[in-house]
């Protein structure tokens, strides 16, 4: 009995290492799964032409040279002109911030008003702004373009800021419509007989508690809005492409030679924001998305 | 005098559903008033609308003799205090307390004075750099009231703020406010749904059951002259008895026949109560049925009861009879020499009876 009994135990102990450890390696295998186009498009940015063209495509580089990312970020030719990715590195720069800003502030107002200020219909129109997140982009290039051009605003940078504005706003609305009605309506009250009033309430009560909501919107809005690339081809003209279209043009429009270490070094380029905004704020990221559950 | 609080004729629905009906209720400068009853029964509605955080259907309030009804509530001139303390979590235990002055544009040197007495008074100095979520239940409740504190309103409102605390803490923060309201002379508006909260802190009580006013009067009168069946059994720990009781007319006052499980049906004597209905609910609290020896006075009726139950309960011990189909508490003294099983002789004391119509339940006598 007593040895039958150790036996099993032991065998079950067995069993669990060997399920951990295949847990481990499928996990490991997975990652290297996910971080191989990294890894070559990073490899491949450090070559030289010569290298790309008579060695393998996942062996490491040789001779390391930046060379590629030089010419990516000032020489590339997209179309006519060669000045690289920095013009319009900068107009997504100019185009991203004030609408992730104007977008995450607007969605905070919404999200106040509709979660803490009850009114009649609050509940239909939170709903049609969740309508909102889930309409395909392609069914309003048309209507949109029709309306920046009414406005003024047609290929312009501010126009784009507009567009990301409205879009953002489904989302962002949802973010801090969620946060804000796990938030206890005493508050609210308390507020109101201290005599403060609907901005007031909203500056000095709940924004100040929305940190981490706030950090969650910022990140989920800057990799949406940097990642555009359908409104940015859509309602941009030359100037004032912003990055994503920029390298669009830039890996499609080289005649000859392909330069794939440029290209690999132009889309690095093009996607480091964003991976920076997630390693920086990331723990933030997580921490929001799980902030509902917890009381302050 | 104009009362500092005045509601008339208040009604309040949400949508078709009636929360409130044909509330009022008056209360003078230094009153403790106390909305009690069940949960669901509107109380705290009716503080809602009388803070101005609901806006009533029909009827109105008046604070200090000002009607309400269009003022919001920053402009009532009163202070609440909440049930889940609703403390502003990011500011500081002083920056809480002084909001509201900051909110009305007072001064830096007023707000810092006010804080400093109001911190003294309420022990909280310690406390004025931290964060609520840094302090414990009682005293994130002192702080709450300490936000109410140099307001100095007309009228405090009490939103069930002893409701998350412990035993040992409610009891000790119940003195606290009771010795506030006395220190002060300050008009408080107190909901609960704990009748001994009620009891001990009210110097004016509204029972309400479903948006309904049961009864309105001091803790005595309620307690000793319920209005109805349901403010009979609501308010007292453990509750009132009530049973159905046959009447008959006698000589030398009403017989009342109750009838119990086995043998005869008990009959007990009121020597004063006249004019009563056939049948009627007898009610009568634990501790006006003691053990013979104890009970005397001109309208005692003193009669043997089988025991079924003997509970102790320190201070005193409990004993279950059984009437009328009902378990009877009689409340008699630690020492007694009740067993279970054996039949025992208990002085009913029907000076303190009540007595309620059986259909409507409203009180007879």
């Amino acid at each position: 009995m007593m040895q039958g009994d150790l036996a099993s135990t032991a065998s079950t102990q067995i069993t669990r290492l060997a399920l951990r450890w295949l847990l481990y390696l499928l996990l490991v295998l997975f990652a290297l799964y996910y971080l191989a186009p990294l890894f070559v498009m990073v490899t491949t940015s450090l070559k030289s032409l010569e290298e790309i063209k008579t060695g393998s495509l996942v062996s490491l580089p040789r001779e390391v040279t930046f060379d590629a990312w030089g010419t990516a970020w000032s020489a590339a030719c997209s179309g006519i002109k060669c000045e690289g990715l920095k013009p319009y590195f900068w107009n997504s720069i100019v185009m991203a911030v004030p609408a992730v800003l104007i977008s995450t502030f607007l969605g905070a107002i919404n999200g106040y008003v509709i979660a803490q200020w009850r009114f009649r219909g609050a509940n239909l129109i939170f709903s049609l702004m969740l309508f909102g997140c889930f309409i395909p982009f392609q069914v309003v290039l048309l209507p949109m373009a029709r309306l920046l051009g009414l406005m003024g605003l047609a290929g312009s940078i501010p126009g784009l800021i507009f567009v990301h504005v409205v879009y953002g706003l489904g989302f962002t609305t949802l973010f801090f419509r969620n946060y804000y009605v796990s938030i206890s309506p005493e508050l609210m009250r308390a507020a109101k007989i201290d005599g403060a009033g609907f901005f007031r309430i909203f500056w000095s009560v709940f924004l100040p508690l929305s940190v981490p909501i706030i950090v969650v919107t910022i990140i989920w809005q800057f990799t949406q809005i940097w990642n555009d690339f359908l409104f940015g081809v859509s309602f941009s003209q030359a100037g004032t492409q912003p990055i994503t279209v920029a390298l669009n043009n830039i890996v499609n429009s080289t005649t000859g030679v392909k330069e794939y270490n440029v290209d690999m070094a132009a889309a690095i380029i093009a996607a480091l924001p964003t991976l920076i905004v997630y390693v920086v704020a990331g723990k933030y990221f997580i921490r929001g998305l799980t902030a509902g559950s917890v009381k302050g | 005098m104009t009362p500092i609080l005045q509601i008339q004729a208040l009604n309040k629905n949400f949508g078709t559903l009636q929360i409130l009906k044909n509330v009022n209720v008056e209360i003078e400068s230094g009153d403790f008033l106390v909305l009690v009853g069940p949960s669901g029964c509107g109380k705290s509605t009716l503080l809602n609308c009388i803070a101005g955080l609901e806006p009533v259907t029909s009827g109105q309030i008046a604070i200090d003799g000002r009607n309400m009804n269009e003022i919001s509530p920053k402009d009532r001139d009163i202070a609440m205090v909440f049930q889940s303390y609703a403390l502003y979590p990011t500011m500081s235990v002083a920056k809480n307390i002084t909001f509201g002055m900051k909110v009305r544009g007072i001064d830096k040197q007023t707000q810092q004075e006010k804080l400093a007495e109001v911190s003294r008074q309420l022990q909280i100095e310690p406390l004025l750099n931290r964060r609520p979520a840094q302090l414990s239940g009682g005293q994130r409740q002192r702080v709450a009231m300490g936000r109410a504190l140099v307001r100095d309103p007309k009228l405090f409102l009490f939103d069930e703020p002893l409701s998350n605390l412990d035993a040992k803490l409610r009891v000790e923060m119940r003195n606290e406010i009771k010795k506030l309201h006395h220190n002060l002379n300050a008009t408080m508006v107190y909901v609960t749904h704990d009748q001994i909260e009620a009891m001990t802190l009210a110097t004016k009580i509204v029972v309400l059951k479903d948006g309904l006013v049961q009864q309105i009067g001091t803790p005595a009168e309620i307690y000793l002259r319920p209005a109805n069946l349901f403010v009979a059994d609501f308010m007292g720990s453990p509750a009132m008895n009530l049973v159905t009781a046959q009447t008959r007319k006698n000589g030398r006052g009403t017989e009342l026949v109750i009838e119990r499980p086995s043998g005869e049906p008990l009959r007990l004597l009121d020597k004063k109560a006249r004019n009563l209905p056939d049948r009627v609910v007898l009610g009568i609290r634990p501790e006006d049925i003691t053990e013979a020896a104890f009970g005397s006075g001109k309208n005692v009726h003193i009669t043997a009861c089988d025991v079924d139950v003997v509970e102790p309960a320190g201070a005193d011990t409990f004993v279950l009879l059984s009437l009328s189909g009902k378990e009877v508490t009689a409340r008699l003294k630690a020492e007694t020499r009740a067993a279970a099983g054996e039949s025992m002789d208990f002085a009913f004391n029907m000076e303190k009876a009540s007595y309620f119509d059986v259909e409507s339940g409203e009180r007879i006598n």
